[in-house]
């Protein structure tokens, strides 16, 4: 009687035996946020990861029917928390798409602004955690200390740092002042120099570049066919940019160049994002120098932006508009029709499906979620690597669990 | 972009006359269940659709003069053209089930998972239809219309874990 096992035996028998199963998250550092990943490991290889999300979902689909147009702003800062000015933009350009309404010259600029600020704090807190990942701590603190500027820029346009909630139905929340204009442009002033002492520290280390070159590859054609957008499909070679093909806000009148790469690898969405700094620094400089006077905000006549409180206090017109707009019967001329409106977020293609029903609520706010859409990518771009490039992958993807899950 | 013209003759051409409709220069053409395979191939091998940007439900159950249940709607875009396309797939009680477009885009695949989880459409031919964001023991759909924003919640469907058990 044989005691060792037949080829085939031993084979199905490792199959079972040798691949175990690690439970990545929900709670880890390196996740940043609460998602978890089942990975089947051979020794140190990623054989399979099976994503688990959902931890974080707080229903705000659900939520933006009940909520009205300018109400559900504040829900959109919380989607993808790490540069909530952009979703600010996203939901209203979506909002006033479905209204049709079109937006003073000034407010575009403005908003332009707010936006590409959004963008790099946004890069700034990708590139920045992906390097702390991969063993690059002075490179975070470089990224943070940036952050933090434009978090006071934020503060002194509309006295939020965090959760901005900036933007109105037909307008913004306050004007941009001498002072907030001032801060931008040091900000511009200075803000290159740390990008170059940026990329000096990582785009030629050693220990960086091995870590992140050739791992988790996305090929063009597959990032297309699985809906990948923004720097991520950049990386792989696809340029489509919704700021160049479907120009909104001011971005027509602005330039700026799209950021590409091929390889399509961690480094290839690292060095994108770093080189998208760049151009929205150029965005910035030029939008900030170049705001149009007049109002920021479409008419108050017009029965579409909440006018401002001093206007409520002291005239009749304000205070009935303002009356208007506030009461769930009056409020906005909704048509009952669907449109779906998107921006180019940091992250990619966020945009909003509306269907308006007449009332001042939305029937339905389906929010496109990039972060999810990246996510799905996650188990194909890790298969055959090692688990140490776990962290580096999912720091390029650049995964923000709330938008996740909403 | 809106569709433009070229691509709804050859689906008009292919299909017979689909409903469209156009508003905020975004084109929408209602699909039968039984056809939207046939379309989306269409679509995305000859008329140059690369993107699937997203896939989306919405219930009418509450929506005034509605005639449908649910209407399913596609996102699609082109890489190439810039061009935009929605389709729309209106669907009723009892029967759910539209076919799953993972075989044409790989991204549909969390999209689908997502729509299912949300409304209970089922998608066949996808190869892991399981809820997604809600807990796999989940009874309802939530984004249903007739599932309440407020309430005591689902807590009484699932065990209550001491320390020592747990």
């Amino acid at each position: 009687m044989s005691i060792a096992p037949s080829i085939s035996e031993r084979t199905q028998a490792s199959e079972k035996d040798y691949l175990w199963t690690l439970n990545f998250g929900p709670q880890h550092p390196a996740t940043h946020t609460t998602l978890r990943i089942v990975l089947k490991l051979d020794g140190e290889r990623v054989v399979d990861a099976i994503p688990d999300i959902g931890y974080l979902h707080s229903g705000f689909e659900k939520i933006g029917e009940k909520l009205d147009y300018n109400q559900y702003v504040t829900v959109t800062d919380r989607m993808n928390y790490i540069s909530p000015m952009a979703n600010n933009v996203a939901w209203h350009h979506a909002v006033e798409t479905l209204l049709g309404i079109e937006l003073t010259p000034r407010c575009k600029y403005v908003r332009t602004i707010v936006a590409e600020l959004a963008r790099i704090s946004d890069h700034l807190l990708c590139t920045g955690a992906m390097g702390l990942d991969t063993g690059a701590f002075t490179f975070f603190l470089y990224a943070f200390y940036q952050r933090e500027v434009i978090y006071d820029i934020f503060e002194a346009l509309c006295g939020a740092r965090f959760t901005n909630s900036y933007t109105r139905v037909g307008g913004v929340m306050h004007d941009v002042t001498a002072t907030t204009v001032e801060k931008i442009r040091r900000f511009v002033k200075t803000f290159p120099a740390t990008l170059d002492d940026m990329e000096r520290l990582l785009n030629r280390n050693r220990i960086f570049v091995d870590r992140t070159k050739d791992v988790g590859v996305l090929t063009k054609d597959d990032a297309t066919n699985r809906s990948a957008t923004g720097p991520i499909a950049r990386a792989s070679g696809v340029s489509r940019d919704l700021r160049k093909d479907e120009p909104y806000l001011a971005y027509a009148d602005l330039d700026f160049q799209v950021c590409c790469a091929t390889a399509g690898d961690c480094f290839a969405r690292y060095y994108v994002r770093m080189a998208e700094m760049r151009e929205s620094l150029r965005i910035v400089a030029q939008a900030v120098e170049n705001i149009p006077a007049g109002p920021i905000n479409v008419g108050v006549d017009e029965r579409t932006t909440l006018p401002p409180k001093s206007q409520v206090y002291q005239t009749i017109e304000g205070t009935i508009t303002h009356f208007e707009l506030v009461m769930l019967n009056r409020g906005f001329t909704v048509p009952s029709e669907e449109s779906y409106a998107a921006i180019e977020a940091p992250n990619g293609e966020l945009g909003f499906y509306l269907v308006g029903d007449g009332s001042n609520i939305a029937y339905r706010a389906r929010c496109r979620p990039p972060s999810f859409i990246h996510f799905a990518l996650f188990p194909d771009l890790i298969r055959g690597h090692t688990l140490s490039d776990v962290v580096a992958v999912l720091g390029s993807l650049n995964i923000i669990a709330a938008e996740l899950d909403r | 972009m809106p569709a433009n013209s070229a691509t709804l003759a050859t689906l008009t051409a292919r299909f017979g006359s689909l409903p469209t409709s156009e508003f905020r220069g975004q084109t929408r053409v209602v699909v039968a269940r039984d056809q939207l395979l046939g379309v989306m191939r269409l679509l995305r091998d000859e008329l140059r659709f690369d993107l699937l940007v997203d896939v989306t439900c919405v219930d009418y159950l509450t929506y005034r003069d509605a005639a449908n249940r649910f209407g399913l709607a596609y996102l699609l875009a082109s890489t190439d053209t810039n061009e935009r396309l929605t389709i729309r797939v209106l669907l009723n009680e009892p029967n759910l089930t539209v076919p799953s477009m993972v075989g044409l885009w790989k991204g549909a695949d969390w999209l689908e998972r997502e729509v299912f989880d949300m409304f209970g459409i089922f998608f066949d031919g996808h190869p892991d239809l399981r809820r997604i964001l809600m807990p796999e023991e989940f009874t309802a759909f939530p984004l249903r219309k007739d599932y309440p924003l407020q309430g005591r919640g689902e807590r009484h469907n699932f065990p209550v874990l001491t320390r020592n058990e747990a």
